[in-house]
């Protein structure tokens, strides 16, 4: 079951560079956040993947952490998010200038 | 055989979900392109024998976290929420039962011309619950607190950074 391998981890690469194309190309903070979240799912399933490919559970508890860190993120990445909408009452990271001088 | 179409049909679907969420205009659809990848990529845990990791995926990206999304898109309310079709539910539930029907027909068709994949047998590496579990409290147990104390931070953190200040400063 070799090809199994190759092809995960393919699957894995056009995911990743599917999310890391949404946090470059779009605007909207919400979107962008999504598009983490996809990428750290290609990242779990390379980790899954070489997990059963090596017969160790060690990779399963890998992604088993990953899913605790994504959620915290998504928590405090969305309430950020609340933060700014109150203050710039837009989504858009382009008009977010916070640390201009 | 099967498993490989499996995988064709399952990475295909995840494929092109994620190039819907990126390529959508509304934040709505793109949380809903992204909730049907995850479920599509939990599909793919289950086939590489982690089912735990299957299941906990769907209970926490695809319940957990996209809910949180789809909540805090209402609640900022962008401009672009589509509007709200009225869902032709006599359709929809014909449809419905039309893929059952398929499925039951397909699993039948399967099971007498022997392409099933053979059920695994449960071994030291497999995702079952109680294997992770056993890992989780003795090899990983300073992680699984380390996580937890991750978890409080964060829940405390946000409910400090969503609050509307009451008072100035």
């Amino acid at each position: 079951m070799e090809w199994t391998l190759d092809w995960y981890l393919s699957l894995s690469a056009v995911l990743f560079t599917i999310g890391a194309l949404g946090v470059l190309l779009r605007r909207n903070a919400i979107v962008v956040f999504m598009s983490i979240e996809l990428m750290l799912n290609a990242v779990n399933i390379t980790l899954v993947a070489f997990s059963r490919a090596l017969g160790d559970a060690a990779g399963q508890m890998l992604v088993f952490f990953v899913m605790a860190v994504a959620a915290a993120e998504a928590a405090v990445g969305l309430a950020i998010v609340i933060a700014l909408f109150r203050k710039k009452e837009t989504v858009d990271l382009t008009r977010f200038n916070l640390f201009r001088f | 055989m099967v498993s490989q179409l499996f995988f064709f049909f399952f990475a295909a679907v995840a494929i092109a979900s994620g190039i819907g969420l990126i390529v959508s205009r509304s934040p709505v659809s793109g949380a809903l392109w992204l909730v049907l990848n995850l479920c599509c990529v939990a599909a793919l845990y289950v086939m590489m024998n982690a089912r735990f990791i299957g299941v906990a995926q769907i209970l926490v990206y695809a319940g957990a976290i996209m809910v949180l999304f789809l909540f805090v898109i209402m609640l900022l309310n962008l401009a672009a929420l589509p509007k709200l079709q009225s869902i032709d539910w006599k359709r929809a539930v014909a449809f419905l039962l039309g893929m059952v029907v398929l499925a039951q027909l397909t699993y039948v068709l399967a099971g007498s011309l022997d392409l099933l994949p053979e059920p695994t047998m449960p071994d030291a590496a497999s995702g079952s619950a109680s294997a992770l579990g056993r890992e989780l409290l003795t090899r990983y147990a300073l992680p699984m607190e380390v996580t937890g104390i991750l978890l409080l931070v964060a829940t405390i953190g946000a409910v400090l950074l969503a609050r509307r200040s009451s008072n100035k400063g």
